[in-house]
């Protein structure tokens, strides 16, 4: 690979917060034109990561390099080539749609031409143009977070950081902001985001890291993880919750490469779900419910760190 | 792309502008309506009292004319205090508009000088309109008095620093009712706006010498009356600059420590 292509390099790199260790020591790479993904639960350490990335937070130690740039020292001049959708929106509430880009455009120092063709363009993006001259406050969630994007793109920049962009946001919010990244991603622009939605992963993540507790526990694109880390199928099964313990005890008679038993559920890790359910059935065991799906990150998480993703 | 750190100031600044193009005429309202409440009550209530009983103590001019200067100069106090508060705590807190400057290039340094550069508009705005009120209302005796304007904003610009480099430090709002209470109201009655501190029990005095505002008062009002000599203003005015310039050192610190953590 050329040396170019690779835009972000970290090696040992850590945060620490007085005696807090929230990342401990990660290496990553990562390539121009790509998605990359940070995902964990609460607490990973994925926003001190990316803070460090956005160059808003110094690294406590190891190297960080970016667009072959320095943070510690060249900061400025490397957010000015980073386009930032912070979880929590930082807009302007009571200026107008127009008005948030017309600053934030002035940060980079752009032209008021420049400004105003891109504002019209990039409203256009985010389906945002009827709304050009309302105020922000009283937008829904979802237009909020389209108009953050809009903003994020007005230096259109190299490498856009998305930190959690669909949490708090419904359904069908949700999937607009994942048409437009995915969009984003078609035109060139590298994409680094962090989620703790296994599907928000999979929909957008050519490659991706499994964090826990500030560490990388595993790394690979959304299907190397579950190849590596899981089985084709699961077979998912839920009990009355009095003859929970008793059916986890006798599923153990079933061949399973792994088998889960969560508070409401248990999991049984096997190539063929539909045979493993006959064995079950053969064993006399009744569930209220079955399930059998395809393995998702969901699972490789759960693998990796005995946890599940949202707790 | 190297850009110099005024330039980056200034871009803040323009995002004060623009967030002030919003409030601006209220504040110009009440820039005006302050004046007006306490020149007349004051100056001209409580100074018909005061006249009648002869203004020795005063240095012999009416107590309208004695008054209007300390009253710029307090008026400038909480100017800044004001403007150096909430507006910052709400960047960090209900907005968080600051964040999102810094993810650009500005750094925290550049947000910080751009919202001083702000606070200085609104100083000048305001003491040009107390002026102005007070030579509606007859207190201003000389062209002379034009030079109370820079003096006042200097007065302003001693405590928008420090003040400021403090109130990014904040999480919780309420600190701030602290220092309108114990800061800015105490300074305002016993620093020599409404009487000389001369009148003060002895022991007091030098408390009162140190602070900020008796400088400011002193400046203003020595201004007004012609009574300065050069040492005089020597002292005030580097007096109070050093307090603004001490307040732009550590405003920077305290800015990278709460936006660059």
């Amino acid at each position: 690979m050329p040396e170019s292509d690779i835009l972000v390099r970290a090696h040992g790199l850590t945060k620490r917060f007085g005696d807090f260790s929230a990342v401990k020591g990660i290496d990553f790479e990562l390539r121009r034109g790509e998605a990359f993904g940070f995902l964990g639960p609460n607490g990973a350490g994925k926003s001190s990561t990316m803070r460090m990335l956005g160059c808003v937070s110094p690294p406590t130690s190891g190297e960080l390099s970016i667009m072959g740039m320095d943070p510690r020292t060249q900061g400025s001049a490397i957010r000015a080539r980073l386009g930032v959708v912070p979880q929590e929106d930082t807009l302007d509430l009571e200026l107008t749609v127009r008005e948030n880009l017309l600053i934030y455009g002035r940060y980079f120092g752009l032209p008021r031409q420049v400004i105003r063709e891109r504002t019209a363009r990039l409203l256009d993006f985010v389906q945002l143009a009827d709304r050009t001259n309302d105020e922000v406050e009283p937008l829904s969630g979802g237009l909020k977070r389209r108009l953050t994007i809009a903003r994020s793109l007005i230096n259109e920049p190299e490498i856009l950081l998305l930190d959690e962009p669909t949490t708090g946001l419904d359904p069908q919010a949700r999937h607009v902001v994942w048409d437009r990244l995915f969009r984003l991603k078609q035109q060139g622009v590298t994409l680094i985001l962090t989620t703790h939605y296994m599907d928000e992963a999979e929909q957008l993540c050519d490659r991706l890291v499994v964090m826990d507790h500030g560490r990388i526990a595993a790394e690979g694109s959304p299907r190397e993880l579950i190849t590596t880390y899981s089985t084709p199928e699961v077979l998912e099964l839920r009990f009355d919750p009095s003859t929970h313990e008793q059916a986890a005890e006798k599923l153990t008679a079933v061949p399973a490469e792994r088998m889960e038993v969560l508070a409401d559920r248990i999991l049984l890790y096997i190539p063929n779900g539909d045979a493993a359910l006959t064995s079950a059935n053969e064993l006399g065991l009744d569930p209220v419910t079955s399930l059998v799906r395809r393995s998702t990150l969901e699972d490789v998480f759960l693998r990796l760190t005995g946890r599940r993703l949202d707790d | 792309m190297a850009v110099n750190g005024g330039a980056l100031a200034v871009r803040q600044f323009r995002f004060w502008l623009t967030d002030y193009r919003r409030t601006w005429k209220g504040s110009i309202y009440s820039s005006l309506f302050n004046p007006l409440l306490y020149l007349g009550a004051m100056g001209l209530g409580l100074g018909s009292l005061v006249d009648r009983h002869g203004t020795g103590h005063i240095g012999g001019v009416s107590y309208l004319v004695f008054l209007a200067p300390g009253l710029l100069a307090a008026q400038a106090m909480q100017t800044a205090v004001f403007e150096c508060t909430y507006p910052v705590f709400g960047s960090t807190k209900w907005s968080k508009t600051y964040y999102g400057a810094a993810a650009s290039p500005l750094r925290p340094g550049d947000i910080f000088y751009g919202h001083q550069l702000f606070a200085a508009l609104r100083l000048l705005m305001n003491c040009a309109m107390f002026l102005a009120v007070m030579a509606a209302f007859g207190a201003v005796r000389s062209p002379v008095a034009i030079a109370e304007l820079p003096a006042a904003v200097l007065t302003g610009l001693a405590f928008a620093g420090p003040v400021e480099a403090w109130a990014i430090t904040r999480t919780r709002d309420s600190s701030f009712n602290m220092i309108f209470r114990f800061v800015m109201i105490p300074l305002f009655l016993f620093s020599g706006t409404f009487f000389p501190v001369t009148q003060l029990p002895g022991w007091i005095q030098p408390v009162a010498y140190v602070t900020p505002l008796w400088h400011g008062v002193a400046l203003c009002r020595g201004i007004a009356l012609g009574t300065l000599t050069t040492g005089d203003i020597v002292l005030h005015v580097v007096y109070l600059t050093a307090l603004a310039a001490a307040g732009l050192v550590v405003g920077r610190r305290t800015y990278r420590g709460r936006l660059n953590a």
